[in-house]
């Protein structure tokens, strides 16, 4: 009793602005979490949201170089074509499928359906299996469409 | 300064800003929007890959195309501003930076959506290279 309040004045003393650190316990960190579909599902599902973020900006200058004109359309498709692009348009597609079928998950748990633990490993599971199976599939038609 | 009123005090009677329900709706609205959208555009970046300059300033100016790819960018552009700001406001707790983020992000998409839905409208109404051979052809 002695010891905790002698740390909420230590508290008060060192805090310089209005609001001092509430002195409680503070919420799990990471590293104490086992580690389980939903984390990592949530975790993937904000990591692919800023690929997409960053990746709308190389979609909005394939808009842009093709109003540039040929030579800057060609400039652009050749730099999509080379390995490094190819590396990032794989990693955007898949980023762009997981993310999309995340948010149907998320969109349907905001209808409070399918929140219970089972069916919240289910779908993660399945979402991450669309993930790889999307993205084989739209390479794999690329590749055969001789797109690449 | 030390204020003897609590936080409790601090907040009560201001109400809230009642706009938290908006972005919370614009979220989900733009999301729903970019199911079908997203797929679109990945089945039509597969096919416009595969032909030259041409090929894709044509399909471009196909009005459906280019509706629905200025669909995609506005509201693409929306909902990332809207996803990265919910990023900044759990992880940046410093007040200065954490505004400066959000604004920060805010201006590059409204730039890059601004930019790149004026070149699809460019492509898809300026003069094709054909009008443009005719029009040389019949001033010569």
């Amino acid at each position: 009793m002695g010891q905790v309040k002698a740390d909420m004045q230590g508290a008060q003393a060192t805090g310089s602005s209005a609001r001092t650190p509430a002195d409680r316990p503070l919420s799990p960190h990471l590293q104490v979490w086992r580690w389980h579909v939903t984390m990592l599902g949530s975790i993937l599902h904000r990591v692919s949201g800023v690929a997409l973020y960053f990746g709308a900006f190389i979609i909005a200058a394939w808009a842009i170089s093709l109003a540039y004109g040929p030579e800057a359309y060609d400039d652009y498709m050749g730099l999509m074509g080379s390995w490094f692009g190819k590396l990032v348009l794989l990693g955007l597609t898949a980023a762009a499928f997981y993310h999309l079928a995340n948010g149907i998950r998320h969109l349907v748990w905001d209808t409070g359906r399918a929140l219970n633990p089972k069916l919240a490993d289910m779908t993660g599971i399945a979402v991450i299996v669309f993930t790889v199976l999307a993205t084989a599939a739209t390479w794999w038609v690329a590749l055969i469409a001789d797109v690449i | 300064m030390t204020s003897y009123k609590t936080d409790l005090k601090r907040a009560k009677g201001y109400g809230a800003a009642k706009h938290g329900s908006g972005h919370w709706l614009t979220e989900r609205l733009t999301s729903v929007a970019l199911v079908p959208l997203g797929l679109w555009a990945v089945w039509s970046f597969l096919r416009v890959a595969q032909w030259e300059y041409a090929g894709a300033v044509q399909w471009v100016r196909e009005p459906v195309n280019a509706v629905l790819l200025v669909l995609t960018l506005a509201i693409s552009f929306h909902h990332m501003h809207s996803g990265m700001r919910v990023i900044v406001e759990d992880y940046i707790e410093h007040k200065p930076t954490h505004f400066g983020l959000i604004f920060l992000s805010g201006a590059a998409s409204l730039l890059a959506a601004a930019f790149s839905i004026f070149a699809v409208l460019k492509v898809a109404l300026g003069a094709s290279v054909a009008d443009i051979a005719t029009i040389t052809a019949a001033g010569a």
